[in-house]
């Protein structure tokens, strides 16, 4: 073995990798805001009476997440110009995380509210709470405890998948490593710090997600 | 596009079977050593599938493949692109469906390991006989669901430079201006693979849960 590992050019890049490091936490939020609220927007509509609507909604879902990530962010990089929308790398990444994601949490929130049952709503509304106190207390907080864990391990996967918006050059760690990488063809050195970057995100994002779980959500049902 | 583009996005096709097989039986080969490790009740073996299971769900998968890719370069094995990409889906595939065959390992009820031991069944007739068979039906529909992860994960061998479906449509893309179209078929093959299996995993699931109920 005649090659002798050398840091030096990840040790300099180090602030710019760090800063990158805002950059995924940018796409990550903004993905899963998006998400969310295509979540919530495409589970209201998946029942909807006009059937058209309900097909479209089951189609998005179907396709979205039997088609690979990199292809759906080509096509978006390419279609939103086409479609009047002038945005760069970044921008359109979030757009493609957020539709990504937000496939993923139709079916994830759809699960949680069929969780509760009927007889629950009728029980409160019997009970003379008011509406949106039967929606907020007995559909909202049970169904987001159930849907948590599966929600947030989408997001952290979400979070893990927007080093791909690096093949549309959006500004985020594994671009600026890409870039690191041709100045200095360090690329073993350069990947595995950044691999444990991720490793670090990932980690204190399911650390985060478990505190506002035992906060929360650690009540005893029944 | 003309047929030619055409052939050449199938011929792109090809290597994204390949690499998703390769990957998914190699990857479940390792995966049953990793669960096999993951339920050994051995502390140590234990802790160490832990963590290789953890790093892999904890990275992205194209910093594994670029891990993978410039690592076997550098411990100076010259590799072909194809077999370091193929490893590096073995190894992504075998720390997921070890984690998930762990999972469906452990869903078998425990009375059916105490009943073997008192049947003085060794180890290996043990999980060969009794634990595993009943093991692999409850982890039929996340294992097809994970084989629809990983061909989608294929696509991103293009990055590093292997010429599969989704580099395919790079490049037919770049030689006649239409990345909508060539975006859109790639995505069309892409889902005539996934969807059919997808649903099936899905009928799969619906059937156990009737089942089990």
């Amino acid at each position: 073995m005649n090659y002798k590992l050398d840091f030096t050019p990840v040790l300099d890049g180090l602030p710019s990798l760090l800063i990158a490091c805002l950059g995924t936490f940018a796409l990550a939020l903004g993905g899963m805001v998006l998400a969310i609220i295509i979540g919530i927007g495409g589970v209201m509509l998946r029942d909807s009476r006009i059937a058209p609507v309900r097909w479209f909604i089951k189609s998005f879902v179907e396709v979205i997440r039997n088609t690979p990530f990199l292809v759906q962010i080509y096509f978006i990089y390419f279609a939103l110009p086409l479609a009047g929308l002038r945005l760069d790398p970044t921008p359109t990444a979030i757009i493609a995380l957020g539709i990504n994601g937000g496939a993923y949490a139709i079916e994830i929130i759809r699960g949680g509210v069929q969780s509760i049952g009927k007889g629950q709503i009728e029980a409160g509304l019997a009970l003379g709470l008011h509406k949106a106190q039967v929606f907020r207390l007995i559909v909202l907080k049970p169904a987001l405890r159930a849907i948590f864990p599966s929600l947030t391990s989408q997001f952290v996967l979400l979070t893990l998948t927007t080093s791909i918006a690096s093949a549309i050059s959006a500004y985020e760690l594994t671009s600026v490593a890409q870039q690191i990488e041709t100045s200095s063809f360090r690329s073993f050195e350069v990947y595995g710090v950044v691999t444990v970057f991720y490793l670090v995100i990932s980690w204190l994002m399911m650390r985060f997600f478990g505190m506002i779980s035992t906060r929360y959500f650690s009540y005893p049902v029944k | 596009m003309g047929s030619d583009e055409f052939l050449f996005l199938l011929a792109g096709l090809k290597w994204t079977v390949a690499l998703s097989a390769v990957g998914f039986l190699g990857g479940g080969i390792a995966g049953l050593a990793v669960a096999l490790a993951r339920t050994s009740e051995m502390p140590l073996l234990e802790r160490v599938t832990a963590g290789y299971i953890a790093l892999f769900q904890g990275t992205p998968l194209l910093m594994q493949l670029f891990v993978v890719y410039y690592g076997l370069a550098l411990i100076g094995l010259k590799l072909d692109a194809w077999v370091a990409v193929s490893i590096g889906f073995t190894l992504h595939a075998s720390a997921y469906l070890g984690e998930i065959w762990r999972g469906s390992i452990e869903a078998v009820p425990k009375g059916q390991t105490e009943a073997a031991k008192a049947l003085s069944l060794n180890y290996v007739s043990r999980m060969k006989d009794v634990i595993l068979p009943q093991a692999i039906r409850i982890s039929l529909p996340a294992t097809i669901g994970f084989l629809v992860q990983l061909i989608k994960g294929t696509s991103l061998a293009a990055i590093v430079g292997f010429t599969e479906l989704t580099r395919a449509g790079n490049i037919i893309s770049n030689q006649i201006f239409a990345p909508l179209l060539v975006f859109g078929i790639v995505g069309v093959l892409y889902f005539i693979m996934c969807w059919p299996l997808s649903l099936y995993g899905a009928r799969l699931e619906r059937q156990f849960a009737a089942t089990t109920r």
